[in-house]
This record gives structure tokens, C-alpha cells and sequence, in this order.
């Protein structure tokens, strides 16, 4: 088989799991089956791929036999391969979890199908070689994440959840708008949207500046897919409202597909004028960790808390990206996988502390040290890896940021990394004292009260999951740091991706 | 033409702007609507607008006569044109449910009102469905 063929299976997989998890209709154990097994399936796929890569280098493959500038490219490098093979495992903890924690009338009205649906965007967005692919396919991840957003208990959507969609429809829209402008521009001024033909047209632009110009809509879009300063505030109102598992998902695919494509624009088409773009992103990046962590040690709601941290977050990936060095790439994309890993963790966990305490109002909720000790083992691992405590992956992720950084002289802009790593450590004591040491208040009428439900090991078992592969980052980070240094090398250099894409014989020396 | 294309583009959005800057959701929602529109006109545009053939070589030629219509931002048109139908069509259905549950079409006044579980609104809250879903 050519490893060309696989490309294709990151599409399908999702696609023909979302099909059959949706005929599956009334037989909700079916379609959890169907949800569940593509996710392993499509995790599987995406490792065979990753591995293909790490052997081949970059793969690409033109859909339907045309030759690269006009057909439909599908192109998977390291970065890629890496980012789908993470939204592989993010996947198959997130709806392994909706599986056990959504009733039968909530799985038949159709989490798993929408799951796939919005899987099957981010696949896309991830394999995507041209601009217009990579907006349609942005198109797709939207639609399946507005259904989700809006799937609230007993299958009709709350309050919360109406405002926050409603936010977050319009400011996507408007990212679409931006997106859009801005491939037309491009298209108007090269004449082409593949982006490996698009990366030579651009280097002998006429109009340098232009093309910067144009970039900035580009930047514009992204970064409110990414939540980048100061366009975030859809993420605090939208995220919390959704069940747990969408938000674990949600954290862990959607802000990360627009940083992806930050780091994909960034890196392989806008280069005329890196002291301007990537200084402006640099900024960006360091007021995004700010707002964002100053934001969460304002919260007293556990979801909305970690919510706010995403932001603080994606600041670090984006300032290692604007370093516009090769550490600072590895550093983003190592960072970009921990984050992703812990993050949903964590959203997973505040699902399993609602369960045991019944609520995830930190000033309700108390005591769950005394009566559920190894649910706090299970939160403090990534908890302490998201503040980056030794040997957990976090750390390894922001010692690589601010190497970078020190390496590149950005001082003020690590300094500021270091204060907000020491807020984020704040803000997770604050809920380990609130939620697990502090006695708990008197019982208020909602709470169920420390003793409350069981919490069900199948509930247990893709959170457990996610924790131990964190520690295992950490342990053994070697491994993922050679990934993310072959793909900090071909971002930097990408003869190899466009050899793949236009073959040898298209790309000058 | 391409001149009054660009100048009908620039207007569109200057009025999209100015709607989404509203605070009246259908305001908002028409200036979605102008704002796609005018990308449509905009890819339209960036395609340079000439008169010509459609681009079909004769059967008995094996290259395009010139001059031939640029193909190309049609198809992309057409694509973004469904995709856009298809948000606004969601965005349409979402903004009326948000008014029939909020009473308004103020986007101001949904964030003056308390968050989830602490109106009584008759509508069943985050923390009422949770307190029914818990065993006695």
C-alpha cells in the first residue's frame, strides 16, 4: 500500500462513524458502540500515520488525480500528523466519558454522531493543503460544535447555554468573514489558494506589504478561533455552559485548530514582514496569558475557571510560535500536545467532582480530600502539570517556552510567562483548598453533599487515562520532543513540504 | 465594472460593520447576512471580471480560446454561498429561540440579567435539571 492512501482515513473514519452512529437511531447502546469505536479507530489510524510520516517525511495526495495547484490537496507533515493523533485520544476519552454520563435519551437525540461530525471538521482542518479547504473545513468543525454546544440536560438547551452560543455563533461568523476576506485577497493577489503553491507565489509577492496587510485578516480570524487577546471573550461564556464532555472536547480540538492554523499561516505563507506579524503576535501572546490567568483568579465556578485558563494557555503556544525560532516551534507544539492532554483532563475531572459534590460552584462544594481521596489524586496530576510542577509534562512544556524565549532575549514577554505560571498555580490551589480540603459549607438546598452520587469507574477510566498519559509526557518526554523538533524543522524549512505537495521537480532551489 | 464591484464591496461592508455594531440581534443578524454577501461580491471581484467564453475547450481544440471566464471563483462562491445559507439559517433559528426564552432583542440586556439558576424564569435552569437527575 502507498502511504499516500492513508491519508484519506482521518476523513472517513469520523464521517462513516457519525453516519452510523446516527442510523443506529433508537438503540442508544449501538450508537454508543459506533461512537466509541470509530474514536479508537480513528486514534489508531492516525498513530499508523504518524508513523508513516516519521518514516517518509511529509505525505500528501491530490484528490480526484489532479496536479497540486488545482485539485483538492490532502497534505499530513508532523504537525499534522501529531495534532490528529491527539485529537484522536482527546476524542476517544471525551465520548468513552458522554458514553457513561449521558443518559440513553440524550445519546439518542445524538452526541456521538455530532461528535464525529465535528471530529471530522477538525480532521479536515489538520490534512487541509489549500486555504479554501481549510475555511471549508472550519465551516464543518463549526456547525458540529453549535449543535453540541446547544445539547443541554434533557436535551433542550439552558439559558447559559443560548447566550453563549449566541456568542459564540456570531464572533465564528465573523472569524468566517475575516477568513474569507482574506482568501480572496490572497487568490487576488497570486492567483492560487494551495498553500504550497501559495508559499513560492507569495515569496516573489510584488506587493510585500500587502500581503502583510492581508495577513492580519488572517491573524484576525485565527486568533478568535484561538481565543487570542483581545478577541476571547466568546470562550468564558460559551464553553461552561455545555455538558462536561463537550467541553473536555471542546478544550481540547477547537481552540487548538485555530492556533494550528496560526502556526501553519504563520510559519509556511506569511514571512514578508516577521518583525511586524510575529512581534504583534508576540504581544498578543503575552496579554493572552495575562487576561486570561488573571481572568481564572477571578472565578468561583470550576468550569468556568478552567475556561479561562485555556486562554492563559494558548498564550504560551502562540508566544512560542511568534519567537519565529526553532525552539520556540518545538516548545509551542510540545506545549500545544501537553495543554490539549491536560486541559481536558481537567474538564473531565470537574465533571467527576460535580458528580461527587454536586455542584461546580466552588464556595458549595467542600471536604472531597476526606471522603474521596483518589478522586484529588486524580486532579491534582493535571492540575500540578497544567501549573508545570516536575517530572509532569507541563513542566518539560514550559521550560522548552521559556528556554525559547531567554534564547530569543524576549525578556519582558518570559517574565510575564513566569508570573503567569505562578497565577496558574495560585488558582489551582484555590481549587484544591475550595473544593478538597476546606470543610464543606452547610449544606445548601441544591447540593448533594460530599457523600453524594457514586462516581462510576467507566466515568473514572478515560479521565484516569488522560492523567496517566500526562505523566507519562513527563517521564518520558524524549519521544514526543523528537516529533515536535521534526516538525519545528520542516515548519522552518518546508522544501520537504512542498516537494510532497508539488512534486521535486515544482520547487526551486 | 470592476471598479463599481469594488466600490458596491466597500459599501456592503461599511454597512455590515455598522450593523454588527448594533445591539438589536436582528440588526446583528442582518449584518451577517451583508457581510457574506459582500465576500461573495469581494471573491467575485479578486477573480478579475472579464467578458469572455465559459472556460469548456472545444472538442475540437485542446486548449481554451481566449478570452474565457475565470472558472474558479464561481465554484468558490457557489461553496462559500451554502455554507453561509446554512449558518444563517442556524443563527436565525438560535436568535429566536434566545428571544423567546430572554423576552428581548437586546443583546445588552441578556448580560444585566443573573446568570443560570438564580431567576425564576419558568424555564428549567443547569442546577434544577441537576438537582432532578440526582437519586433520593
Amino acid at each position: 500500500m502507498r502511504p499516500e492512501s492513508l491519508l484519506a482515513a482521518p476523513l472517513l473514519v469520523p464521517l462513516i462513524a457519525a453516519v452510523l452512529s446516527l442510523v443506529a437511531g433508537r438503540l442508544p447502546w449501538l450508537r454508543r458502540l459506533f461512537g466509541v469505536g470509530g474514536m479508537a479507530l480513528l486514534l489508531a489510524v492516525a498513530v499508523w500515520l504518524l508513523a508513516l510520516v516519521r518514516a517518509h517525511g511529509p505525505i500528501a495526495t491530490q484528490v480526484g488525480g489532479w496536479p497540486a495547484p488545482f485539485g483538492i490537496t490532502l497534505v499530513a507533515d508532523h504537525l499534522s500528523a501529531l495534532m490528529l493523533v491527539v485529537t484522536g485520544v482527546i476524542g476517544l476519552a471525551t465520548s468513552t466519558y458522554a458514553a457513561t454520563d449521558l443518559d440513553d435519551r440524550e445519546v439518542t437525540i445524538g452526541f456521538q454522531p455530532l461528535l464525529h461530525l465535528m471530529v471530522l471538521g477538525v480532521c479536515g482542518s489538520y490534512l487541509a493543503g489549500d486555504l479554501f479547504d481549510l475555511y471549508v473545513w472550519f465551516e464543518v468543525l463549526l456547525m458540529g460544535s453549535f449543535v453540541l454546544l446547544l445539547f443541554g440536560p434533557k436535551g433542550r438547551p439552558t439559558r447559559a447555554q443560548l447566550q453563549g452560543a449566541l456568542k459564540y455563533l456570531v464572533l465564528s461568523l465573523v472569524a468566517s468573514l475575516l477568513l474569507l476576506i482574506g482568501v480572496g485577497l490572497v487568490y487576488g493577489m497570486t492567483g492560487t489558494l494551495n498553500m504550497a503553491d501559495l508559499a513560492l507565489a507569495l515569496r516573489r509577492a510584488e506587493t510585500p506589504a500587502l500581503v502583510t496587510a492581508t495577513s492580519v485578516l488572517f491573524m484576525g480570524a485565527f486568533g478568535i478561533k484561538a481565543a487570542l487577546f483581545p478577541l476571547f471573550f466568546w470562550l468564558p461564556a460559551s464553553y461552561p455552559a455545555a455538558p462536561v464532555a463537550t467541553t473536555a472536547a471542546f478544550a481540547g480540538m477547537l481552540t487548538k485548530v485555530g492556533t494550528y492554523a496560526l502556526i501553519r499561516t504563520f510559519t509556511l505563507l506569511f514571512r514578508q514582514d516577521v518583525a511586524f506579524t510575529h512581534d504583534l503576535l508576540a504581544v498578543a501572546a503575552a496579554l493572552t496569558m495575562l487576561t486570561g490567568v488573571l481572568g481564572a483568579v477571578a472565578q468561583n465556578d470550576l468550569r468556568r475557571l478552567l475556561s479561562f485558563h485555556i486562554i492563559s494557555q494558548i498564550g504560551y503556544i502562540v508566544f512560542g510560535l511568534a519567537l519565529d525560532t526553532r525552539l520556540g516551534l518545538l516548545a509551542a507544539i510540545f506545549f500545544m500536545v501537553h495543554n490539549i492532554l491536560a486541559k481536558s483532563c481537567l474538564f473531565l475531572v470537574s465533571g467527576l467532582i460535580r458528580r461527587a459534590a454536586g455542584s461546580y460552584d466552588l464556595s458549595r462544594i467542600g471536604g472531597l480530600y476526606a471522603h474521596r481521596p483518589a478522586l484529588a489524586a486524580l486532579f491534582l496530576v493535571p492540575a500540578l502539570a497544567l501549573a508545570g510542577i516536575p517530572p509532569l509534562s507541563g513542566f518539560w512544556g514550559k521550560l522548552l517556552v521559556l528556554g525559547a524565549g531567554l534564547e530569543a532575549r524576549q525578556w519582558t514577554i518570559v517574565a510575564v510567562a513566569v508570573l503567569v505560571s505562578l497565577l496558574t498555580l495560585l488558582s489551582m490551589t484555590k481549587i484544591w483548598v475550595k473544593a478538597f480540603l476546606a470543610p464543606h459549607p452547610v449544606a445548601p438546598p441544591l447540593a448533594t453533599g460530599p457523600t453524594g452520587r457514586p462516581v462510576p469507574l467507566a466515568l473514572v477510566l478515560p479521565t484516569a487515562a488522560l492523567a496517566a498519559l500526562t505523566v507519562l509526557v513527563g517521564l518520558f518526554a524524549e519521544p514526543l520532543v523528537d516529533i515536535a523538533r521534526a516538525a519545528a524543522d520542516e515548519l522552518r524549512d518546508p522544501t520537504a513540504y512542498l516537494q510532497a505537495v508539488l512534486g521535486p521537480k515544482g520547487v526551486p532551489r | 465594472m470592476n471598479a463599481l464591484l469594488v466600490l458596491l464591496t466597500g459599501a456592503l461592508f461599511g454597512v455590515t460593520v455598522h450593523l454588527l455594531l448594533q445591539r438589536n440581534m436582528v440588526r446583528i443578524l442582518m449584518g451577517l447576512m451583508l457581510g457574506t454577501n459582500a465576500v461573495n461580491l469581494l471573491l467575485f471581484a479578486m477573480g478579475r471580471v472579464t467578458r469572455g467564453g465559459p472556460a469548456i475547450i472545444p472538442p475540437d481544440q485542446t486548449a481554451l480560446t481566449q478570452p474565457f471566464a475565470n472558472p474558479l471563483p464561481q465554484a468558490l462562491i457557489l461553496t462559500a454561498l451554502v455554507i453561509s445559507f446554512g449558518l444563517l439559517t442556524f443563527t436565525m433559528v438560535l436568535l429566536k429561540r434566545v428571544e423567546d426564552v430572554e423576552g428581548t432583542w437586546d443583546v445588552d440586556q441578556l448580560d444585566d440579567r443573573p446568570p443560570d439558576g438564580q431567576v425564576s424564569g419558568g424555564l428549567e435552569t443547569a442546577d434544577q435539571a441537576d438537582a432532578d437527575e440526582a437519586p433520593p
